[in-house]
């Protein structure tokens, strides 16, 4: 016997005490929560988003869509960022404000070389308002998983108000599973020393948000 | 302190230490009082607590009622994604599916994310054993294996280290295990959190192999979930060519929808956090993004034998947060390591006896390892009745009875040990079901109450070592009450 | 109204001022109180140390003689809970067992009318101020099962802030466990110490001269560590601070 068919027969031989039960799923689980948690404007949603993105130290800055360019030039020369990786996709409008050396999102790249990159620019898929949470999808204004990953510091276009969500299950609703997913609130943390909070291990440390309107 | 749980001694002799330690008693004082109040005010943010907390009962007992049909979807949606799917009955089992699939790499070295599930099976100790050797990642995780350190806590194993013994373990152990801790490193968590980004940056960057666990896997699109706060977790599931994911079979849940429960139960009941730092979720293998390869091994090793067990099937809906270890009276003054398991806390305390059996000395104790004061039950976010199963799995072990053990029926005999606490408990029950025979020994206890001491000798110690006992009164209430006629006949 | 007095057989044993305080309270609140002389154990400890089938014939004993009443009153939250919580499940637990509707049809009737002693005055009698007089500083310290089995919630703070003369000081850590647990205090010796001596020392830092509760058996452990402890406090039941009044005052 294999044990797919052991560990199926045991889990049947399991639960045969238990009275047979044809409710179907979607039935069978009371779903008494909210779907977002109070009323808000969608302009109170947005400054959410940016308060609690600030609250777990993600360093969130608004501008408009004709000032991106400029902004994410002058981050990326605050931080002293000689390269920034971008995604194949998009984006060379809002590198137009800065001289980095421009690294492509490519397959053959080498962890190696990317942690020689210092920023990396990016969208995002939807952002989450009661949590702070930004969620990427490896759309192609997002690019493969590790390079918002290695990088140090990571820029991340929000598109307000059309990519904020107010809560975790409009979120769901909003993405598509079969992609793989990143969801970012903060930059790294650690509570492992005694419990207590503490930002930077291995993710970017520095985690820069720009939510762009118009 | 060795590095495995066999052959754990009971838990209150296990405990009998730990109460004594005072560095040990500080340590999990400050870090569970830390964590309590802020959760609580984590859980009070969302008004629907009380309905997440019923649907995600709800969820995972419609998920466990039908975890045949959820495992079979699951397996389907994994291989049509592109993942591979392997079933292990036992750890051994689980094991040498994952030893043989890094040997078929021609790797030597993974990287691991932090995952019970391999820890429950030993798999690091296995790998060892087969001339493979495996990072942890995760920094409680680091700190342990640095440490040749047991884990005692779900969510940080090294729980009961504070700063400055952090700081010595990395001192003097970094440099056996690869880049050595900075000079002069001092105590303070960011530094800390500093010299472990340091010491496992190359293991990331080169590692060709990564094994995780995961926290949800839903059965209709096959995705697996992992939340994590460090981006150890990412760097184990997309840098390497092959991701070895090892699961246990109660973690599915039936549709991508119902991660909008526990992705919002989950950070605020383990870190209390609105939302964990990193959370990742991936369904199979992506053209050009991450591994190349996925395995999945689905691990029963006990599950199905708790799942056959109509009180103690509930301790399978646990999304592991340590919520209850975190509350606990008894684990924040016995430490983790006294559970002699990796699951401890009340959890631990319902989970070991059934996936390991109530068999050994320290296994027959964990039910006991509770004053039953509900604190558990009160924060847990999907509802485990624990002191409910606590209770039932010490009637397992004082009466024995009919259990499953891998996969068999069988039928228990009374643990020994417990003759004598047997008989007294017939005893009592005989006396208490004769007021007459309860009148007569209250009233002995009452005429002699003048000899009485306020401690014990012998097995009374257990009392009269700390407490002592209170003075018999000079009559009982029944016959005050009957000699006054319920206090109306004047005398008092 | 007639009710049954269920004051269970550690405080008839060992605490019978307790019951003596609960007969007087009761009384002058003009309610009739009875004590079925036939009453012994609830069965808790039996159930909890995991000798459920021994505890089944003292739930039906229990049964036997309360059920006729109108109400039945206790001033225990774990033996209160006991009977509301823990008899329906073994009922339950017996029918699952293949033995019937029978054990959970004998205790389905007691167990809805089974309260525990603050619980009985505020919500069944509706009172907070019971006209009590006790002019001594007080912490108050919740039990497990009542707060967390019975959810009695602020009922006793509420009866006790009525209290005249009574000044009531918050306890820190008022919610964790005292250590007791039944008979967790004498498997688990050193985590029951060690939990009850916390607990002393936290209601010592109080200054409050009294430490009340409404379990005696929660008390006796704390008691017990109290007087080891060589501390100045003393353990005193809710009911007999209820009881106490400017005529006739509690010693």
């Amino acid at each position: 016997m294999s044990s797919r068919e052991r560990i199926l027969g045991r889990v049947r031989r399991a639960l045969a005490d238990v009275p047979q039960d044809d409710t179907p799923y979607e039935q069978a689980v009371s779903r008494d929560y909210v779907r977002e948690h109070g009323e808000r404007s969608v302009a109170q949603t947005v400054d959410l988003l940016a308060e609690n993105l600030a609250d777990y130290r993600a360093i969130v800055h608004r501008c408009t869509a004709a000032e991106l360019a400029a902004v994410i030039g002058r981050l990326l020369a605050e931080r002293g960022s000689k390269t920034v990786l971008v995604p194949a996709g998009p984006n060379e409008e809002w590198l137009g404000g800065t001289d980095a050396e421009r690294v492509p999102d490519r397959a053959e790249s080498t962890p190696h070389e990317l942690d020689q990159v210092e920023s990396v620019v990016t969208g995002c898929a939807v952002a989450v308002a009661e949590t702070g949470t930004i969620v990427l999808d490896g759309g192609p204004d997002q690019g493969r998983r590790r390079i918002t990953l290695v990088p140090d510091h990571h820029i991340c276009v929000v598109r307000v108000p059309e990519q904020v969500v107010s809560s975790v299950p409009q979120a769901l609703e909003r993405l598509d599973p079969v992609r793989p997913l990143t969801w970012i609130s903060g930059p790294s943390a650690t509570s492992d020393i005694e419990l207590d909070r503490v930002e930077g291990v291995h993710g970017p440390r520095t985690l820069e948000v720009v939510l762009v309107s118009g | 302190m060795s590095g495995t749980f066999v052959g754990m001694p009971a838990f209150p002799k296990a405990a009998h230490e730990a109460v004594n330690n005072p560095t040990l008693r500080g340590n999990l004082r400050h870090a569970t009082h830390t964590i309590r109040a802020k959760r609580a005010t984590a859980v009070a943010e969302l008004t629907d607590w009380a309905a997440l907390r019923e649907a995600g009962k709800r969820i995972k007992d419609h998920t466990l009622r039908h975890l045949d049909r959820y495992l079979e979807q699951l397996e389907a949606s994994v291989t049509a994604a592109g993942g591979i799917v392997h079933w292990a009955s036992d750890a051994d089992e689980a094991n040498r599916i994952v030893a043989g699939l890094v040997k078929a790499t021609g790797e030597s070295e993974v990287v691991k994310v932090k995952s019970m599930a391999t820890q429950e099976i030993g798999l690091n100790e296995a790998l060892e054993a087969e001339g493979i050797r495996a990072y942890e990642t995760d920094l409680a995780e680091l700190i342990v294996q640095l440490g040749k350190d047991r884990p005692s806590h779900i969510l940080v194993p090294a729980i009961h280290r504070n700063r400055g013994e952090i700081r010595d373990i990395f001192e003097h152990e970094m440099s056996e295990w690869g880049r050595p801790a900075p000079d002069g490193l001092t105590d303070t968590p960011a530094e800390l959190a500093e010299a472990a980004r340091l010491h496992l940056r190359e293991k990331f960057l080169r590692a060709k192999v990564g094994i995780s666990g995961a926290n949800f896997m839903v059965a209709e699109t096959g995705t697996l979930v992992v939340v994590e706060s460090e981006g150890n977790g990412r760097m184990c599931l997309t840098l390497p060519e092959t991701l070895i994911s090892v699961v246990g079979i109660e973690k599915i849940v039936p549709a991508w929808r119902d991660l909008e429960v526990f992705l919002q139960t989950l950070p605020r009941s383990s870190t209390a956090e609105r939302m964990n730092p990193y959370t990742s979720t991936w369904t199979g293998t992506t053209d050009g993004d991450g591994p190349r390869t996925f395995h999945l091994v689905l691990l029963d090793n006990g599950r199905t034998d708790t799942l056959a067990d109509e009180v103690g099937r509930q301790a399978l809906r646990c999304i592991r947060c340590s919520a209850c270890l975190n509350v606990c009276p008894v684990y924040e003054r016995a430490g983790g390591h006294a559970y002699g398991s990796v699951y401890p806390g009340p959890i631990g305390a319902i989970l070991s006896p059934q996936l390991r059996g109530t068999a050994s000395e320290i296994d027959a104790s964990l039910p006991y390892a509770s004053s039953l004061c509900g604190a558990c039950y009160e924060v847990c976010p999907v509802a485990i009745d624990i002191p409910e199963v606590l209770v039932h799995l010490r009637e397992r072990v004082v009466e024995g009875g009919p259990v499953t053990r891998e996969g068999n029926k069988v039928v228990l005999q009374p643990a020994k040990g417990h003759a004598a606490e047997r008989a007294a408990m017939r005893a009592a029950r005989w006396a208490f079901t004769r007021p007459g025979a309860l009148r007569t020994g209250q009233r002995l206890a009452s005429r002699t109450r003048r000899l009485h001491p306020r401690t014990l000798p012998g097995p009374g110690k257990a009392w009269s070592g700390s407490r002592d006992l209170p003075p018999v009164p000079a009559e009982p209430f029944r016959d005050w009450w009957q000699r006054t006629q319920g206090g109306k006949g004047g005398a008092k | 109204m007639r009710v049954a007095l269920f004051l269970t057989c550690v405080n008839d044993t060992l605490y019978p001022e307790t019951g003596r305080a609960v007969v007087k309270l009761l009384t002058r609140l003009g309610v009739e109180v009875d004590f079925p002389m036939a009453q012994t154990c609830c069965g808790q400890a039996h159930y909890n140390t995991g000798y459920r089938h021994e505890a089944e014939p003292l739930a039906r004993h229990f049964s036997d003689v309360f059920g006729e009443y109108e109400a039945i009153v206790t001033p225990s939250g774990s033996c209160g809970a006991m009977v509301r919580e823990l008899y329906p499940r073994m009922g339950e637990r017996a029918r699952a067992e293949g033995r019937g509707d029978s054990l959970a049809a004998t205790l389905a009737p007691v167990v809805p009318k089974t309260y525990e002693l603050t619980e009985f005055l505020v919500d069944v009698l509706g009172v907070t101020d019971v006209g009590a007089y006790y002019p001594h500083q007080v912490t108050y310290h919740p039990t497990c099962h009542g707060l967390r089995g019975l959810g009695l919630g602020d009922r006793p703070r509420r009866l006790l802030q009525a209290v005249k003369g009574l000044e009531l000081v918050e306890l820190p850590g008022a919610e964790e466990c005292c250590g007791f647990g039944g008979t967790f205090a004498l498997k688990n010796a050193d985590v029951s110490a060690a939990m009850g001596a916390d607990k002393v020392r936290n209601a010592e830092s109080t200054g409050a001269e009294v430490l009340c509760a409404a379990d005696n058996s929660c008390l006796m452990h704390i008691g017990g560590t109290m007087t080891r402890l060589s501390s100045g406090m003393r353990p005193v039941h809710i009911a007999e601070i209820l009881a106490s009044t400017e005529e006739e005052p509690a010693v």
